[in-house]
């Protein structure tokens, strides 16, 4: 029976039919993060459970770490104690963990691809919602709550209902200064922020099969804020290479040859049934930026928003129906996140940014999503380039994605922002606005200190 | 939070109508909350933000004190898996949720806590929410079996997913236990898998 990489997964993972009848899956990666895992290890512990897998679990720390500097302790004390909390949970448990000070620390999501934890067919949960981003690489991926973290920390399992499956068929090549954060904001406006619930939703297509593994994360790392708790990409020759020679990846030679096989036939068969298709024509994607307080509520730049009922979310953002976001002045701009704060992004940002300067009003942060891509931009010079144009070269983290560490936004300034939600509050004011749009877009606005269209902004195609 | 699942089959209480598509958990619980090692006091910060900025905000109102059941509209807890959102509530005192439709990570953060949440139609939930505005004591009952909700007058079926409905019914809510239970077979699955065994 031809079938999805979705099944394929869900059945080799599947232990048994609970009394319920949900399914007990097994977690092949559990990866542990300092913000929803000290109650779940606190409830093994009133239990006496031991963790089930501690091999199979890995641990870091990014929502609450400052970027400024990450010397120890912590200037906030209760982020001291929840960083202390996770050194001595994974310690006493046997978990590897990869604390600010490591080299290999960074967010949860760039870290596993970037070490080769992350793989196809497998299984993976994260107590974060933006667990889908590993699917970029052919994996499973649930974002789940703290009291499935104290399962899967106690079983190596989850009680979980599966799901349908949705073929995202993508064709056409991008134009110049489209990115993969415009082909999912553009989904996403056209599916609706729920409606991906009850679905893993597989993205392909040849706009899909000619981006990168980066920014097929970007594309999956979003799948949630449609409804879809999960997202992936099938797994192809771009994944294995991305694969070959990372830290947990299988050794060259036999090892990573027998793995390739058995990643190759866990993707989709050609004949496979899905549930629902929706096709996607890549070429007439515009640069995109959301106006509203979900991230579903996206305009292309040059286009007006519509006259929209949600009356909340134009007032809060001070737009009217009919205007435009092109020209909106802003605050902030942040490049980061594990939705586009890897390595391609930056790159992507700073050719922008190269020979220009950041408008005098504007307060613009670049924070690589792990100490490893701040390595590799350092060495490629990358730093340099921002902190000449006038940008703030952070350490990793989460930072300003979310209003649990320094980095916030302040009233009600309007950010620019390269993260993956504009929820009210949601970058640590409860006033503050956020408008998303790709990296690229964002070093722009940081530039022009208002939003512009990148396009202009790229330098003309050689003849 | 008890550790020792009981059966779920009818909630009876009164009931808060909070109106709004696409609430998500940042709303519900702000990040800054997050920063603790613990749940407890959480019930302190719900809504915190939409609170102070809309004093009419029906968790600002006295005539909603002492309710069990939340009536929301369609994708409530959306975004963030932050369990913090459920256990706010449930800290706070609710039992069980009415809305259009939930964010599925949501939805299942609350079932861990033993918290259904209902599905009914967009009218069938407009005229909940309305009844209850204009008398805030009604009592509301549901019936998780039959998905029964009755309000005064009213009376509408909503749905749970079967699972769900099952594990309240049948005490089986709380997971962990079944999936500790034939430990054995989980080993074999591992052992099965070769990126376990080793490729």
């Amino acid at each position: 029976m031809p079938a999805t990489l979705f099944q394929k997964v869900w059945d080799a993972h599947t232990v048994r039919t609970l009394p319920s009848g949900q399914t007990q899956l097994f977690v092949g990666l559990h990866l542990v993060h300092e913000v929803t895992s000290p109650q779940a290890f606190d409830m093994l512990r009133q239990h006496g459970w031991p963790v089930a897998f501690p091999n199979r679990t890995f641990a870091t720390a990014d929502h609450i770490v400052p970027t400024r500097s990450q010397k120890r302790p912590f200037l906030d004390v209760m982020a001291e104690e929840m960083m202390g909390s996770l050194e001595r949970n994974c310690r006493s448990a046997g978990i590897q963990l990869w604390a600010p000070d490591d080299e290999q620390q960074g967010i949860v999501h760039v870290i596993g691809p970037e070490l080769g934890l992350t793989q196809p067919g497998m299984t993976i949960a994260c107590g974060d919602s933006h667990t889908s981003t590993h699917g970029a690489l052919g994996a499973v991926a649930f974002g789940i709550g703290t009291s499935q973290v104290r399962d899967v920390l106690a079983s190596q399992c989850l009680a979980l209902d599966p799901l349908k499956v949705r073929r995202i068929e993508v064709t056409g090549k991008l134009s110049r200064g489209v990115f993969a954060k415009d082909v999912i904001l553009t989904i996403i406006r056209r599916l609706g922020v729920n409606g991906g619930v009850g679905f893993a939703y597989e993205y392909g297509g040849d706009t899909l099969d000619a981006m990168t593994i980066d920014e097929r994360m970007t594309v999956c790392n979003m799948s949630i804020e449609g409804g879809a708790r999960v997202g992936y990409v099938n797994p192809d020759e771009k994944t294995f290479e991305f694969l070959r020679g990372r830290p947990f990846a299988p050794a060259e030679g036999d090892a990573f040859e027998h793995a390739v096989a058995w990643w190759r036939q866990m993707a989709s068969d050609a004949n496979a049934h899905y549930d629902d298709r929706v096709t996607v024509d890549a070429t007439t994607i515009e640069p995109t930026v959301t106006w509203g307080i979900n991230p579903g509520q996206s305009v292309a730049v040059s286009e007006p928003i519509a006259a929209d009922p949600d009356d909340e979310a134009l007032a809060f953002m001070g737009f009217k129906p009919g205007s435009r976001v092109q020209g909106t002045r802003i605050d902030v701009a942040f490049i980061g996140s594990c939705t586009n704060g890897r390595l391609s992004d930056l790159e992507e940002a700073a050719r922008i940014v190269k020979g220009h300067h950041v408008a005098s009003h504007v307060q613009a942060l670049i924070v690589p999503g792990s100490r490893a891509i701040s390595r590799a931009a350092e060495a490629r010079g990358l730093h340099e380039v921002f902190m000449a144009a006038g940008f703030e070269w952070r350490g990793a983290g989460c930072s300003m994605c979310l209003g649990m560490n320094p980095d916030k936004l302040v009233g009600q300034q309007v950010s620019a922002s390269s993260s993956n939600r504009n929820f009210k509050g949601r970058q640590g004011s409860p006033t503050g606005r956020t408008l998303l749009m790709s990296p690229a877009m964002v070093a722009a606005a940081a530039i022009a200190g208002e939003v512009v269209d990148v396009r202009e902004m790229l330098d003309p195609v050689p003849a | 939070m008890s550790n020792q699942p009981s059966t779920i089959s009818h909630l009876k209480g009164r009931a808060l109508p909070l109106r709004g598509h696409d609430i998500d958990t940042d709303r519900i619980m702000p990040a800054r909350f997050l920063v603790a090692v613990s749940f407890e006091g959480l019930e302190q910060h719900l809504f915190e933000d939409d609170r102070k900025a809309d004093p009419a905000h029906p968790f600002n109102d006295p005539r909603y004190a002492g309710a069990t059941i939340l009536v929301v509209n369609a994708n409530f807890g959306c975004g963030s898996s932050r369990e913090h959102a459920p256990q706010g509530l449930a800290r706070a005192g609710y039992r069980a949720l009415v809305g259009e439709s939930f964010s599925e990570i949501f939805q299942g953060n609350a079932a861990m806590l033993g918290m259904p949440c209902f599905v009914a139609s967009h009218d069938d939930v407009e005229r909940l929410q309305t009844l209850i505005e204009q008398s805030p004591d009604v009592e509301i009952a549901a019936d998780v079996a039959t998905g029964a909700i009755t309000a005064g007058p009213l009376r509408l079926t909503a749905v749970l997913p079967a699972a769900l409905r099952d594990g309240f019914l049948s005490g089986q809510w709380n997971p962990t236990a079944m999936l500790l239970d034939r430990f054995d077979e989980v080993r074999a699955v591992a052992a099965r898998l070769p990126y376990v065994s080793g490729f």
